[in-house]
């Protein structure tokens, strides 16, 4: 047996995988998404874009996601920054492996079950009945977009926090030194060598979470109870509910060519920011 | 500082933990605690759903990390040693497999799959022997594995290459200058190396199989697992069971994470 026979016969299995459950269903969702409705319920095939035009009678559910999922980021961003720096600068080497495991354990639990925790929190018996207690009344806080950013918040956290240590942890320490030796004040050294440094991470961590908020489901569902929907919760609706396959179809088609833009956006911007500044340090 | 990093571990740890101290609650409402009980834990073992559901759960699981573990590293084997367009092909495969939304992968195996066994049913039926009844291709138990190990595929390549990456290539060539055979020297010289990081993706794998929902969610048919199960109560009410079976698979995805922790430190050290 050549090595080439022996290569195709070790990528077959995964090639025709990869092929019948990505490529094909994914060019299913692309062609029926130029379809119409059928009678019977399925999708008759044509070469129309009606579907697309009819996108703006779901505008709602896009605009909460683009307004969310960004702020849901920066959001995580802000939090997790400070950890992330606590536990890359100012942990022993000793602490900073359990704790760094404590972040991350969060995240591989199930996401259906942390978010479930928070209905019990924010709702009418949990968070509210404390405020209750110090005279606070009426404080709603379940269905509402601030308990969907709450579980955003948690759910992605520990996703944000780790490419921002990696990367504040590669950061040569004596720069740090070098800085404050040479008078500059803490934040001063903050703002002129640890944050710009640390920009690939925080780059990596808001890309991550912001992919993952796009698609979306269960955190609206969960914790916005039908007032806060996401396109997550459209395509739900269209596909398991009301069973509108073209139509549906290109809401995901949509969804994904968004993404794909907004992330294309986004590395163009951050890798001109990088540019820049290895410009600034040659100077 | 300090105090700033104990606030946000509370934060990470005060739901989970809100969620184990009223499993042991033994009062009937879920939201006051009233002494110390287990019975919530034998209340959902016994019930038949949920262990329905559970079964359903660990097949799932176990069988697409199986394959994905199996066809992922082959794949990631074979990838070491090519350039060009395939290489270029899988590479934008895997990188798609994991980029798209778990909710767009669910709904195009849905509508992909259904499409496509309207197509064969009748063509089954067909060339199937007359008075036997022929099978029929429906959304299932093998939809559910299929769709899983597809994702998952791509996970375990990605792990086993990082690992075969940082593998000293002058072991392989040695082995190849000692005459051993390209399967020798991939049974004695690089499957040890690398078993540790399959087998922490296989541990990964079952881990997120085990707690899917979205895909799940659409590619199921009429088999329930157990996120679905759960997902499906908590919209019906908060009840101290839920409680109880969201602290168990916390636990077992715990331990599951734990060990294949340790499994890729340990590969990790070995190889240096």
């Amino acid at each position: 047996m050549t090595k080439r026979t022996r290569n195709w016969l070790l990528l077959a299995p995964a090639g025709t995988w990869f092929l019948v459950m990505l490529i094909i269903p994914l060019t299913v969702v692309f062609i029926f998404s130029f379809g119409e409705r059928a009678s019977s319920g399925g999708v008759e095939l044509a070469l129309t874009l009606e579907q697309y035009t009819n996108l703006p009678a779901r505008w709602a559910a896009f605009k909460n996601t683009m307004t969310l999922a960004p702020l849901g980021t920066m959001a995580a961003l802000l939090i997790a920054y400070p950890l992330a720096y606590f536990l890359a600068v100012k942990t022993t080497p000793r602490w900073k492996t359990i704790l760094l495991v404590l972040v991350i354990v969060p995240f591989w639990t199930s996401i259906l079950i942390r978010s479930y925790a928070w209905i019990f929190l924010l709702g009418g018996r949990g968070i509210p009945a404390l405020f209750e207690w110090v005279g606070i009344e009426g404080l709603r806080l379940i269905n509402t977009p601030f308990a969907v950013l709450v579980g955003i918040i948690y759910g992605y956290l520990p996703l944000m926090v780790f490419p921002i240590y990696v990367s504040l942890d590669k950061l040569d320490k004596r720069l740090l030194e070098a800085s404050s030796d040479l008078g500059a004040k803490p934040w001063k050294t903050f703002l002129q060598i640890t944050l710009p440094l640390s920009v690939p991470g925080i780059a990596t961590g808001c890309m991550l979470v912001f992919i993952l908020l796009m698609g979306e489901y269960l955190i609206p569902a969960l914790l916005g109870g039908g007032k806060v929907f996401f396109v997550g919760n459209a395509l739900v609706d269209l596909f398991l509910q009301s069973r509108n396959w073209a139509y549906g179809s290109a809401v995901a088609v949509t969804l994904v060519v968004v993404m794909l833009i907004t992330v294309t956006i986004y590395m163009r911007l951050i890798s001109r920011l990088g540019a820049s500044r290895e410009d600034v340090s040659i100077m | 500082m300090r105090l700033y990093a104990i606030c946000v571990y509370l934060f990470l740890y005060i739901p989970i933990g809100v969620i184990a101290l009223f499993s042991f609650n033994a009062g009937r409402h879920a939201s006051q605690l009233q002494g110390f009980s287990t019975k919530w834990y034998g209340k959902a073992l016994s019930n038949p759903f949920v262990m329905d559901a559970l079964e359903t759960s660990l097949v799932v699981a176990f069988c697409s990390a199986l394959f994905a573990s199996v066809f992922g590293t082959m794949a990631a084997v074979a990838l070491q040693g090519i350039r060009g367009p395939v290489r270029a092909t899988f590479d934008l495969l895997i990188y798609v497999a994991v980029m798209i939304p778990g909710i767009v992968i669910g709904i195009a195996t849905l509508i992909g799959l259904v499409t496509v066994f309207d197509q064969l049913n009748p063509l089954i039926a067909a060339i199937w022997p007359d008075g036997f009844k022929p099978p029929k291709l429906r959304m299932g138990i093998g939809s559910l594995i299929a769709a899983h190990t597809m994702f998952l595929m791509a996970l375990v390549v990605i792990i086993v290459r990082a690992r075969l990456a940082g593998m000293d290539r002058a072991l392989t060539e040695a082995s190849s200058d000692l005459y051993a055979t390209p399967m020798g020297t991939f049974r004695q010289v690089t499957l040890p190396m690398i078993f540790p990081a399959i087998l922490a993706g296989f541990l990964l794998s079952f881990t997120f199989s085990f707690d899917d929902f979205i895909i799940a969610f659409f590619v199921a048919g009429s088999e329930t697992t157990l996120p679905i199960y759960v997902f499906s109560s908590i919209r019906r009410g908060v009840t101290p069971e839920i409680n109880a079976i969201g602290t168990m698979v916390m636990g077992v995805s715990l331990l599951l994470l734990i060990t294949a922790q340790l499994l890729l430190q340990r590969g990790g050290k070995k190889s240096r």
